[in-house]
């Protein structure tokens, strides 16, 4: 068929451009390197100075991995989230999953002094912020689950996953009300979404994270085609609804409670990527859909983080502005042009 | 003789809260036989979609049971009971890309591995179904872009497609002229002597179904009965589903007529 010549195309270059992104992105920055020096310093090489090898090993690949990762977790799981929901503007960010995992991420960071000693050491250590984000994330899902189930409507989901938004935002700002000027640099930072600073034993957790819930989600592929015909159809095809559900809430608030540890709340890509790829693709289909969301969604991410860091200049801005920038447009985009074939 | 496919014993239908029980209707005994095309038919609100919800198992009975190839239905595992028994629905599918074939065939879901590879089998189920359904001319166009009657036709390829021994059918008929009702009659009546399956339908276009349907399963207030539908004209069961005085049942057109 002319529409599989069409995906094995759309494939290779999203392929090769992914590729040619990950070097961009690690010759771009504050100083911008050579990307013979970046081929030659990633194959183990020698770059021709010991300053570049550094930056590369020690700040650019680890933040170009992790925005890999971060593209491919949050647009998977708005994939996900915008199939079991029915519902096109679904995500993780707009459903205020991102807000469960900050409330999470808050406690720890702010909260940790308010208790016993043992347990503010398990808490800060990195193992307790991915715990308390995900399990922050999963809560508000499971409450946005519960009320979408009394009303069938997309705004009032949508209306409803705002309202945890600023549910969370409160209880983090009484919460800095009580917290010392170092914690709360320490939250502010976090909330702007960074990319760069992580460890890699940070970007190993990170990268466990996010492979099982993407691991997760490979197995829901074909109950989420299913679920294209509505749930009693999936049913009468001996989906086990109650079990398919637990699985992507469980891989949803996985990817997007780690990966909003670590990288903090970005805004937008969980929502837009997937809508990128169902109009690239003109497809329903998971087992399409879910590969070409995984790499626009790394490709996407590598790009907002090089725009983030202004090449050539000596500011970075922090990467939610930047997904907020591209994000937005396409969300009031999709509103206005509500057609029959979105989902 | 046919082979039954579906029967009840004793079965009583109606929904159980904490506090009560609602019987809607009691001692059914049916059966559903191998190549025969059956209509339900009663008023709005009679309880037609609790007993086709009861028989397909998605609700439970308050007495008696349902068997399924004489076997229990509440036996069945979610994908034992999708390879026996398929349904077509009246709700709107929800907003998506899916095309023709792509939706026929998600029938084949109960057949395939854990990520849905369709095998050459699938295929040839699939191609079969939607030349039997006389749509294969369709199978590229998305789902929203196709007829109400088109979309119909699509919905039965997908039951055929799952390959099952029973098709049950929620007023399929709904939103369709004239014309594509009796296509759709037709498409069904020919699907069971083709296919030697049974496909049960609820419906309102009685006068249709009467001419069409090899059985009929008549709800009142009262009783529940499977008869023929001469056998029903005769008896004079066709007065007892409506209670209102101007409407009655002419057993010599085998229609009704407004008094």
């Amino acid at each position: 068929m002319a529409n599989k010549q069409r995906n094995i195309l759309l494939f290779s270059l999203l392929g090769l451009g992914l590729l040619v992104l990950f070097f961009v992105n690690i010759s771009f920055g504050s100083i911008t390197i050579p990307f013979k020096e970046v081929y030659n310093s990633l194959t183990g090489g020698q770059a021709s100075k010991s300053t570049w090898e550094y930056i590369i090993i020690n700040y650019r690949l680890p933040k170009a991995i992790t925005a890999v990762l971060v593209g491919m977790g949050l647009s998977i799981s708005g994939l996900l989230m915008q199939t079991l929901f029915r519902n096109p503007l679904a995500g993780p960010y707009v459903l205020g999953l991102s807000s469960g995992a900050s409330l999470g991420v808050a406690f720890v960071i702010l909260g940790a002094a308010f208790m016993p000693a043992f347990i503010s050491s398990i808490l800060l250590s990195p193992y307790g912020i991915v715990l308390a984000s995900t399990m922050g994330s999963s809560i508000v899902l499971l409450a946005v689950l519960l009320v979408s189930h009394r009303l069938r409507d997309t705004m009032a989901i949508l209306i409803v996953g705002l309202m945890f938004g600023s549910f969370t935002s409160a209880v983090v700002g009484t919460l800095t009300y009580f917290s010392t000027a170092e914690q709360l640099q320490k939250f502010t930072f976090w909330s702007m979404g960074t990319l760069g600073n992580l460890s890699w034993t940070s970007i190993s957790v990170l990268t466990s994270c996010v492979l099982i819930g993407l691991l997760l989600s490979l197995f829901s592929i074909k109950p989420l085609n299913a679920l294209l015909l509505g749930e009693n159809y999936a049913r009468s095809l001996g989906i086990n609804f109650k079990k398919t559900r637990l699985i992507i809430i469980l891989a949803t608030s996985i990817l997007a409670g780690s990966i909003t540890a670590y990288a903090g709340p970005i805004a937008f890509i969980g929502l837009a990527v997937p809508h990128i790829a169902k109009l690239l693709f003109q497809t329903s289909n998971h087992s399409i859909l879910f590969w070409s969301t995984l790499l626009l969604g790394a490709a996407i991410m590598l790009v907002c983080d090089v725009v983030s860091q202004m090449p050539g200049l000596d500011i970075t801005l922090p990467i939610n502005a930047i997904t907020s920038l591209l994000g937005a447009p396409i969300v009031i985009w999709l509103l206005v042009r509500k057609r029959k074939m979105m989902g | 003789m046919n082979k039954n496919i579906l029967s009840t014993s004793n079965l009583s239908i109606g929904y159980k809260t904490k506090n009560a029980v609602t019987p809607i209707a009691k001692n059914l005994n049916l059966n559903l036989q191998q190549g025969k095309l059956i209509a339900l038919i009663g008023a709005n609100g009679i309880g037609k979609s609790t007993l086709l919800r009861t028989i397909t198992g998605i609700q439970k009975p308050l007495e008696g049971n349902v068997f399924l190839n004489d076997k229990k239905i509440a036996s069945y595992t979610a994908l034992e009971l999708a390879q026996n028994l398929s349904i077509v629905l009246t709700e709107k599918l929800p907003p998506s890309n899916l095309t023709v074939f792509e939706l026929v065939a998600l029938g084949r879901q109960p057949y395939t591995n854990w990520i849905g590879t369709l095998s050459d089998v699938d295929s040839a189920k699939i191609k079969e179904a939607l030349e039997l359904t006389q749509i294969s001319h369709l199978a590229t166009k998305k789902h929203y872009e196709i007829s109400d009657g088109q979309l119909q036709k699509v919905l039965v390829a997908r039951a055929l497609a799952q390959d099952t021994a029973l098709i049950i059918l929620d007023e399929p008929t709904t939103h369709l002229d004239l014309l594509h009702k009796v296509a759709l009659f037709k498409l069904l009546k020919k699907l069971t002597k083709e296919t030697n399956k049974c496909i049960l339908f609820s419906t309102h276009d009685i006068d249709m179904a009467i001419q069409l349907s090899d059985d009929m399963i008549l709800m009142t207030t009262e009783t529940v009965i499977q008869d023929e539908p001469c056998n029903l004209i005769s008896k004079g069961s066709f007065n007892t589903i409506f209670k209102d005085e101007h409407i009655s049942f002419d057993s010599e057109k085998g229609k009704f007529i407004i008094v």
